[in-house]
């Protein structure tokens, strides 16, 4: 029997054997996913619609399944506001630059502690686990950073945060498993230094790893927030996370202080325009959160696949 | 010669060889230098720095030049009127964050028992979308939902005739919300290394189990659960290390004066006290207070997990 033949037997099999506890089973089961998958997008949906709709409308209320009258205006006044460009500007040269900077750590070490014959890798390797465990805290890491003139400045945010150990563990896991070790013998045989086997033999066959761990160290520093507001206090230099949580969570009041019971009418004009600037702050928000997150969602589909791929390299041996 | 220098010779031969190896690997040493240096620079250093915990550090006279003050800043600590609210509400966002560990097992249980391959990958898709949206956002998304004049929590809930409910000025409510959008946000992702241990169960297994009658949920509990229980245990172990470390970012995102009865945690208080105050001695104490109570947790987790199922991380 060619395989073929034995899957459709199997199926057949399964076809026959599907009893009535399994096939109930199987819809509850369809239905429960369902219920998950809606539960787990509405709140993206819901931001989608509501940052494409009237401001008032949103606030109001009527806004559940598309947008209400559709307007691009707080996509307007998003683009209008400098902070959100600073930080667009900033993340894109610290992403970049600074997940650069965590594979020329991670990869070469994640190499080196793959090899056997290294001397000293128990030792080394223990070295790297200790402060996965254990580590300073807040205090004393900020003292350290602070000592090394590392706090607001250009480069603090692409130099923070420059290797992860987990990542570099999950590395090491690839660079053992998915590299066979005679590929370096004979690269010693005919004479091919560690520098020349890592560079044009390693590297180059570690291209799935490194794709994984610079999307894993790319998404993390898009995302920070911590670091930025810890080592961070020049307006120029402050991330989109600082900028996104300065607008949408810090003036959160606007609103509530809106206070339309007891007016003379003369105020009512000026209360007007005062009511309009408020609701757009609030429509700005949904259509902030869609342009910060956009890079991410649109990426997300297309190179899902890597992640999942990284965490079952880093489950095999964690 | 003598027995001696037989020895003797016998381990400065050993000693030179090792050397040797060593020096034939310095280009290896090379290339890992960088991180080497990095980690000693910005993970042992800060280690070293822990001892301005025991230390009344004045930064003018740095690190060093601090005058020892034992353990006074701990026992300031264990004082503080504050030092059992934030034990308990740290532990009781872990605790409760923990009661919803078996949540991704049993989407991960649900999303293997799929027959359909596309319907299986969209499942996936969109499960593990909400990992890849920042805190911030996150935070923001929750504070816009749950506003008493005009967030959709609210709406849905007058819709169904109940009372608006400014949801996150209640202490209460806290808890529940932070756990729970952090279900909504992770639930996917952490089902990943579940999903990956279940394609692993053999399918010979299986079809033995089936041709002995059971039925699919027989299949779950009997065969595949038991499969698993090696990456369920292990990931455990490490969420039990962290029970007295709360992601600070969230909690922080989501504090407010109003919800700071329930909100107030170790990870907060930590930076108000270094940071904010710059009482670096004082808050590099609970600091410390609270790594050495996640690593106690850890071992002693992994102890017992080493003795019932024969399980552990080390």
């Amino acid at each position: 029997m060619t395989a073929k033949a034995v899957k459709v037997s199997v199926n057949r099999n399964k076809k026959i054997r599907q009893t009535k506890v399994d096939y109930f089973f199987d819809t509850l089961n369809v239905i429960i996913m369902v219920i998950i998958m809606f539960i787990i997008l509405y709140p993206l949906y819901f931001t989608i619609i509501a940052s494409f709709s009237d401001p008032y409308a949103v606030v109001n209320g009527q806004v559940y399944f598309w947008p209400i009258n559709p307007t691009l205006e707080p996509y307007q006044n998003v683009l209008k506001e400098s902070r959100i460009w600073i930080g667009y500007k900033n993340n894109l040269i610290n992403v970049p630059l600074g997940t650069l900077w965590n594979l020329i750590l991670t990869m070469p070490a994640a190499y080196v502690l793959s090899k056997k014959k290294l001397h000293g890798r128990a030792l080394l390797a223990t070295y790297f686990l200790i402060p996965m465990y254990f580590g300073g805290g807040l205090v004393p890491t900020y003292l350290q950073i602070k000592s090394m003139h590392l706090v607001n400045k250009s480069y603090t945010l692409i130099m923070l945060g420059g290797l992860s150990i987990y990542n570099m563990i999950v590395s090491r896991v690839f660079f053992q498993t998915s590299i066979p070790e005679d590929i370096y013998e004979s690269a010693t045989i005919d004479g091919a230094t560690d520098f020349r086997q890592f560079f044009q033999i390693a590297l180059p066959l570690a291209k799935p790893i490194i794709a994984v761990m610079a999307l894993f160290y790319a998404v993390g520093r898009w995302n920070d927030y911590f670091t930025a507001m810890i080592y961070i206090t020049d307006q120029n230099y402050q991330p989109l996370q600082i900028v996104l949580r300065g607008i949408l969570l810090l003036n959160q009041t606007a609103l509530s202080n809106l206070d339309t019971n007891n007016l003379g009418n003369d105020d009512i004009e000026y209360m007007l325009t005062l009511a309009r600037q408020v609701y757009m702050a609030e429509g700005m928000k949904y259509s902030l959160i869609f342009i910060s997150s956009a890079p991410l969602l649109i990426a997300y589909p297309f190179v899902q696949k890597y992640f999942v791929k990284g965490i079952m390299i880093g489950s095999l041996k964690g | 010669m003598n027995y001696t220098t037989v020895r003797i010779g016998k381990r400065s031969e050993h000693i030179k060889h090792t050397l040797r190896g060593v020096l034939s690997d310095w280009r290896l040493y090379i290339l890992i230098a960088p991180a080497v240096v990095y980690i000693f620079l910005f993970n042992y250093m800060p280690m070293y720095g822990v001892q301005i915990a025991f230390k009344d550090f004045r930064p003018s006279k740095g690190i060093w030049g601090s005058a020892w003050v034992g353990f006074d800043y701990f026992q300031q600590f264990i004082n503080n009127p504050l030092f059992g609210k934030l034990i308990w509400n740290t532990m009781r966002i872990s605790l409760y964050s923990l009661a919803t560990f078996p949540l991704p097992i049993v989407l991960a249980l649900m999303i293997n028992e799929l027959d359909n391959q596309k319907f299986k990958k969209t499942v996936q898709m969109v499960t593990y979308a909400p990992h890849f949206l920042s805190t911030v956002v996150v935070c923001s998304m929750v504070t816009l939902f749950c506003s008493k004049e005009n967030g959709l929590f609210n709406n849905l809930i007058e819709m169904v005739g109940g009372e608006r409910v400014s949801i996150l000025e209640k202490a209460s409510l806290f808890t529940p919300v932070y756990v729970w959008s952090g279900v909504w946000q992770s639930i996917g992702w952490n089902s990943i290394l579940y999903i990956a241990a279940l394609s692993g169960v053999s399918p010979e297994l299986v079809e033995a189990a089936r041709i002995d009658g059971a039925n699919r949920f027989q299949i779950i509990t009997h065969v595949n659960i038991p499969s698993i229980m090696p990456t369920v245990v292990i990931t455990l172990i490490m969420s039990c290390g962290s029970v007295l470390s709360v992601g600070f970012e969230k909690v922080y995102l989501l504090q407010n004066k109003l919800n700071m009865d329930a909100s107030n945690v170790i990870a907060t208080y930590v930076y108000e006290l270094g940071l904010i105050s710059a009482q670096y001695s004082a808050s590099a104490a609970i600091g410390l207070f609270n790594t050495i109570v996640n690593i106690t947790m850890l071992l002693i987790v992994n102890a017992i997990a080493r003795r019932v199922s024969e399980i552990s991380l080390f």
